[in-house]
């Protein structure tokens, strides 16, 4: 239905290797994702910090953190705005995961993903499952306005093979 | 996606039949203003509908959006221990402007429930696992905020008005007749 030819179509599927990036999680404090390697991660795409849905998305992913981290998931928030603008925003709804910055080039990374939309110059609202191998497992565009929940991201977590992971890179 | 996880069972607060032809269940949250406006709509509706109807009330508090919801929450759970869960849920959601501990504590006093008893369990969240597997199971469900609803374990989508709730209970009568 959009006429942005970026959009739903290019969202990278379960099975594609998920394209590495480096992006601020704070002034001067690049989080790479590949350092991530050995523990599933979770990109939370969503268009804006401060707008009504996504506070409510974000807000709802920060108080099921504590399941995440139980398969040892990594939750990261993107959106193309500034290191200052998420550092306001995580303070004010007290997040305990990073936004990261997908500022400069703009929405590079959104676009990586195939969920950049072109026409309004910001990321859609997407989710992404990425296992321990750095392998996509679970990929979903959420209609813009409607938060999508949580239950897919669990569902992904359970499914993928080995949940322990993080714990056994570590030791 | 969109069902009821785990379906309503005894450890429910639930009011009204255990045999009524419609179950409604609300995931909500008492700091949140929404679910404020819904409070009256949905005891209208058990008004309108008596036997005909049981509701059901799981907890859904979003604390980084409502730092009182949480222990108003395990307040309500507090007075279900006492038998009091309803009494509790009418007062926390007609006093959405004072949810304070002290405030808690207060309402407790009223309900004739130990004020010493539920300051303890507050400060040592005794009620805070319960209200947490309500929110996990509202998470299963594909809750994404507050208030949702379901009605006879299908998810109810769009408005929640008298009017728009009583319509499709309705219609869950009518599917749950066949």
């Amino acid at each position: 239905m959009s006429p942005d030819p970026r959009s739903d179509s290019q969202l990278l599927p379960a099975g594609t290797p998920a394209p590495d990036f480096t992006l601020p999680q704070e002034p001067n404090i690049p989080l790479r994702l590949s350092d991530l390697r050995g523990r599933p991660v979770i990109l939370l795409f969503y268009p804006a910090d401060w707008s009504p849905v996504c506070g409510d998305e974000v807000a709802l992913f920060n108080e099921v953190l504590p399941e995440f981290q139980r398969h040892g998931a990594e939750l990261l928030g993107l959106s193309v705005d500034g290191v200052w603008c998420h550092r306001a925003f995580r303070e004010a709804r007290n997040l305990r995961f990073p936004l990261l910055a997908d500022f400069e080039p703009k929405g590079a990374v959104a676009r990586a993903y195939g969920v950049y939309r072109e026409k309004d110059g910001i990321s859609e609202r997407a989710l992404f499952v990425i296992d321990a191998e750095g392998i996509i497992r679970w990929s979903y565009l959420s209609p813009i306005g409607v938060n999508p929940g949580a239950d897919g991201v669990l569902a992904a977590l359970e499914a993928l093979p080995n949940p322990t992971a993080a714990t056994e890179v570590k030791s | 996606m969109s069902a009821l996880a785990p379906p309503v069972g005894p450890a429910d607060h639930a009011h009204g039949p255990e045999d009524a032809p419609v179950t409604l269940v609300e995931y909500g949250d008492y700091e949140c203003p929404h679910c404020g406006l819904a409070h009256p709509i949905v005891k209208a509706v058990e008004s309108l509908l008596g036997d005909r109807l049981r509701f059901v009330f799981r907890h859904f508090p979003i604390a980084s959006n409502h730092p009182h919801a949480e222990h108003a929450a395990e307040m309500a759970e507090a007075a279900a221990e006492r038998g009091k869960f309803w009494e509790m849920h009418d007062l926390l959601y007609g006093n959405q402007g004072a949810l304070e501990d002290a405030d808690l504590l207060g309402y407790a006093e009223g309900l004739g429930i130990d004020p010493a008893w539920a300051a303890s369990a507050l400060r040592s969240g005794t009620f805070a696992e319960r209200v947490r597997a309500s929110f996990l199971s509202g998470v299963r469900s594909g809750v994404n905020g507050t208030p949702t609803f379901f009605i006879n374990g299908v998810r109810h989508e769009g408005p929640w008005d008298e009017e728009s709730l009583l319509a499709a209970i309705a219609a869950a009568a009518v599917t749950a007749q066949r």
